[in-house]
């Protein structure tokens, strides 16, 4: 075709596809296009948003599972302080009060932690936590170190009271449980 | 010209030579040995701190109670290449059930194999070299005692040039020191604990940061490295960042606990499983002399 020169109605026009001004219908196609780019705009911003929604409520229901994970391992740390400071010499030795903190330990290790490790929640991918992929590879030894915690807690428990050179006894156990799962389980520094 | 090549020839015969002589291994004189006998119960104190089971024990064993099974296997990845712990248990075909005591106290002491053949510093005889022979000698009494294991040892995976054994007595020459890091007199608890730590414990082999040749930079003695074998750094336990109390330090290497009762995590783990079976003084020995070092960044 040169300049200038239109196409005659009966034949199909390049131009005249596109822009719907050589022939009369040519306009309709243009408008299908403009819809179907219109629908399909609000089609994937509706499926974004709700993407964005759910992901967004994941976060959430994953950024308090780690809370309270981290919360709970504060309330042990919390409960071994007067344990430690007896065993070191640095507070008196209470029978009571070993005994008290020994318990609460036995009684935390006793929680049911399912709700604590929620798919996802891997230092990887969750900002905060430090705990390692290997938990959720190696479900059954994670529970395990559980385990080993309980009957070490349990140990402690039983014979906090008993007098100091029970309770330093008693405390190796412990800190080596607590060690031993943070070695395989949790991130180093 | 013909000339100019025989002569490099020459000197060239004559490097080699001389870089033959300098990296020979430096054997044990069995003589210095004769008659001492070691005493297995002091052997088992060394043993605890000198941390044999550490690296010794099988990839999945922990340390426990009862004796442990040194067969080997765990494995080390380091820029070097990777190291794989041999099996040293009295095992007469797969450990060392059949070296002498002497050619024993030669490996832990000067780094140097039965058949001649230097060992890898991984393997920390520069530490080991500083101690009393009479106490080494003692931790061999002990280790004949221990169950034997069939594992075969497996060789180590190194990178060229570090492959070439014969080398290591070049860095034997340039890295390896006389004497103690933390040279002078300390007063008697830290002197124990300079002891149980630079001759046994050998807490500088991680704690130290380490040039490019992985020879130890001692004027930053105990200042925190990169992980050798992972990620994450190795902390500083000089005064400049480590400040517990000698209490808290001693009750850490005994329970594992830090002051604030966060745990000992990765290899440090294990090396509380063995100072725990000191005796207290001990531990609190090497908080008196953790706290004698001089502060480093």
């Amino acid at each position: 075709m040169q300049d200038g020169q239109t196409c005659p109605p009966c034949l199909p026009s390049p131009c005249g596809k596109l822009t719907g001004r050589a022939a009369g219908n040519n306009g309709n196609l243009d408008m299908a296009l403009t819809r179907f780019i219109a629908a399909g705009a609000t089609c994937f911003g509706l499926l974004a948003a709700t993407t964005v929604l759910a992901d967004s409520h994941g976060d959430e229901a994953t950024a308090r599972a780690v809370a309270a994970r981290q919360a709970h391992m504060k309330l042990n740390a919390f409960n071994l302080g007067p344990l430690g400071a007896m065993a070191k010499g640095e507070m008196e030795y209470d029978a009571d009060r070993a005994a008290g903190a020994a318990a609460n330990l036995d009684a935390l290790a006793g929680i049911d932690q399912a709700g604590y490790w929620p798919e996802g929640s891997d230092a990887g991918f969750t900002d905060g936590s430090k705990a390692l992929p290997a938990v959720w590879e190696n479900m059954p030894e994670f529970e395990q170190r559980q385990q080993a915690l309980a009957e070490a807690t349990a140990q402690l428990a039983a014979v906090a009271g008993d007098g100091l050179d029970a309770l330093k006894g008693a405390m190796g156990p412990v800190g080596q449980a607590c060690s031993a799962c943070h070695k395989t389980f949790r991130q180093s520094e | 010209m013909i000339r100019a090549l025989r002569l490099l020839l020459w000197l060239a015969l004559l490097a080699a030579a001389g870089g033959w002589f300098l990296t020979r291994p430096e054997r044990l004189d069995a003589a210095a040995l004769e008659g001492a006998t070691g005493d297995p119960q002091q052997g088992a104190l060394v043993f605890a701190a000198a941390g044999c089971a550490n690296c010794h024990i099988a990839p999945d064993a922990t340390i426990t109670d009862s004796a442990p099974v040194l067969s080997g296997g765990r494995s080390f990845a380091t820029p070097f290449g990777t190291f794989r712990a041999p099996n040293i248990s009295p095992d007469p075909e797969h450990g060392i059930g059949s070296w002498s005591d002497a050619e024993i106290v030669q490996a832990i002491m000067k780094g140097v194999r039965r058949d001649g053949a230097h060992l890898y510093p991984v393997f920390p005889y520069a530490a080991y070299a500083r101690a009393e022979p009479s106490d080494i000698l003692s931790l061999v009494a002990y280790l004949r005692t221990l169950p034997p294991s069939s594992r075969p040892s497996q060789s180590h995976d190194m990178v060229f040039p570090f492959s070439v054994r014969r080398g290591l007595g070049l860095w034997k020459l340039m890295f390896l020191r006389d004497g103690w890091a933390v040279a002078g007199d300390l007063d008697p608890a830290a002197q124990r604990g300079r002891y149980l730590a630079e001759a046994l414990a050998h807490c500088s082999e991680c704690h130290t940061p380490r040039n490019a040749l992985g020879g130890p930079e001692r004027s930053r003695w105990l200042a925190g490295a990169p992980n050798p074998v992972g990620k994450g750094e190795i902390p500083n336990i000089t005064p400049a960042e480590l400040d517990w109390s000698a209490a808290d330090i001693a009750y850490y290497l005994e329970s594992g606990f830090t002051p604030d009762f966060d745990t000992a995590g990765g290899h440090m783990a294990l090396v509380v499983q063995s100072l725990a079976q000191l005796p207290g003084d001990d531990r609190a020995a090497i908080a008196a002399y953790l706290k004698a070092v001089p502060p480093a960044e």
